[in-house]
């Protein structure tokens, strides 16, 4: 049971916070599972979309973001386009993995949210993807030595930079530092 | 001559080098001149949109103000780019987000997959075509972000997109109809979860290899170096062989169109395209 965490600090129920930062009405779903059919990441779900949307629904903080389904979405957006009350299904995933990503609770895949926080402090710094820093985060989560012998490939086909660019420097560092503040990165 | 601002993103200065080389191989055979954005920087990509929502936007716009600093279209050849700067011009356009960025939402961002696929440019590209590719067996493979979201990208046969199929066909290819054209690669889950990634893209390859066709032809850079640079590990976990070249749709243009650089470009694959279009007469 969630009943310890009906509302959040500003004592609105997740129902309400996630509507309101999506723009989306959870409430419209009426658990067809249309999205969940067409999900090509469903098989590696703990709850399918549309149970997610009814965990919303009765105010189930933990297990929403606390989920796997949340950080294994890939964002394909098949969800959103075959909704038949155009829910925006992937931009709600997107709402549940920031404010789970702020709340201060466990993330469900720790590796996935981990990536994303490292790739943006990436850019941060270099302004472009830059392919050698992610042996960095390999390195972090294990799977290195796996993905090295791809690397070397990538590298001696002349599709891996040994240097990163630098780009963008100013606009970048003040961009940034609200996200710094925030405690998103 | 037509003039365009380009905006090539990271892939294409590493893991898709081969689709940045082939696109200016194409546009310059196409009299058509690319002007890339100076101090061009990230878009954000997928982990901006999946943590913050305020650099999701704001990524995107540095890079549209600085595109609309001048009055030319603006060329993006990956999709990832592409969906991001759709999404931050909705946003600022029809949902009046502010940005810090001088970005009014007005520079027209054009897909190349949609741009070299228009028929009126065809019509430039059948004009230049030297060598039919006769023979050659291809499925086109859309993938995820080129046609969805439809209220971004403006693709109205989102379930069974035709637009990259007749321009493989027009270049004399022959196009096998399949069921996998959108289905998603799993691109953003390709580091951080490869044994769920490898199960997408081996469905994927498999469905193609059993439409009978010699190769796939994609328009994103993403799909690309899945499909091709991950083959290997898919054949693995099927435990067959595949052999299945993954060509970008502008190194067939350039293929037809006679560009001496081609085969440059396929060196760069891992699944090496040069026997079957040997065996062809393409090569």
């Amino acid at each position: 049971m969630d009943s310890s965490y009906p509302v959040n600090a500003s004592h609105k129920s997740l129902l309400e916070e996630v509507n309101q930062a999506s723009g989306e009405t959870i409430q419209n779903c009426y658990q067809c599972q249309k999205c969940a059919a067409g999900c090509p990441v469903n098989f590696a779900m703990d709850i399918l979309p549309n149970q997610v949307f009814r965990h919303i629904q009765y105010g189930h903080r933990d297990k929403v973001l606390s989920s796997k389904t949340i950080w294994l979405c890939a964002s394909c957006h098949a969800c959103s386009t075959r909704c038949p009350n155009s829910i925006d299904i992937a931009k709600v995933m997107d709402t549940l993995r920031s404010i789970s990503n702020r709340s201060g609770l466990a993330a469900g895949e720790k590796d996935i949210s981990l990536f994303h926080r490292f790739f943006l402090k990436l850019i941060r710094f270099t302004g472009r993807t830059w392919e050698p820093g992610f042996g960095l985060y390999k390195l972090q989560t294990g799977g290195l030595p796996g993905m090295m012998g791809w690397a070397m490939k990538l590298f001696f086909k002349g599709k891996i930079p040994i240097f990163p660019t630098f780009k963008g420097g100013k606009d970048l560092k003040r961009i940034f530092k609200e996200s710094e503040r925030e405690g998103v990165l | 001559m037509k003039e365009l601002s380009y905006f090539p993103g990271c892939s294409l200065e590493g893991t898709s080098r081969e689709f940045d080389e082939s696109v200016r191989g194409v546009m310059a055979q196409l009299d058509t001149r690319l002007h890339e954005l100076p101090d061009w920087s990230c878009c954000g990509a997928t982990s901006a949109h999946c943590i913050d929502e305020r650099l999701a936007i704001e990524l995107p716009a540095r890079n549209l103000a600085i595109a609309e600093r001048s009055d030319r279209d603006l060329l993006v050849p990956c999709a990832s780019c592409y969906s991001r700067f759709k999404a931050a011009e909705h946003e600022v356009r029809d949902n009046g987000k502010k940005t810090s960025f001088p970005y009014k939402g007005e520079v027209a961002i054009r897909f190349a997959l949609d741009y070299l696929s228009d028929p009126a440019v065809m019509a430039e590209v059948s004009k230049r075509i030297i060598r039919p590719l006769k023979g050659l067996k291809t499925v086109c493979y859309y993938g995820c972000l080129p046609t969805r979201p439809p209220k971004l990208t403006g693709i109205k046969d989102y379930e069974n997109p035709q637009h990259m199929d007749r321009l493989v066909e027009q270049l004399g290819a022959e196009v096998i109809p399949w069921s996998y054209k959108t289905d998603c690669c799993g691109a953003s889950l390709m580091v951080t979860r490869p044994d769920v990634f490898i199960k997408l893209v081996g469905k994927i390859l498999s469905k193609a290899k059993e439409t009978g066709a010699e190769a796939v032809v994609v328009g994103c850079s993403m799909c690309q170096m899945n499909l091709d640079t991950r083959q290997e590990d898919v054949e693995a976990d099927l435990g067959r062989r595949l052999d299945l070249p993954i060509l970008y749709f502008t190194e067939l243009l350039g293929l037809a169109m006679g560009h001496p650089d081609v085969k440059k470009w396929f060196k760069r694959h891992f699944k090496d395209p040069l026997p079957l279009l040997s065996a062809k007469g393409l090569m």
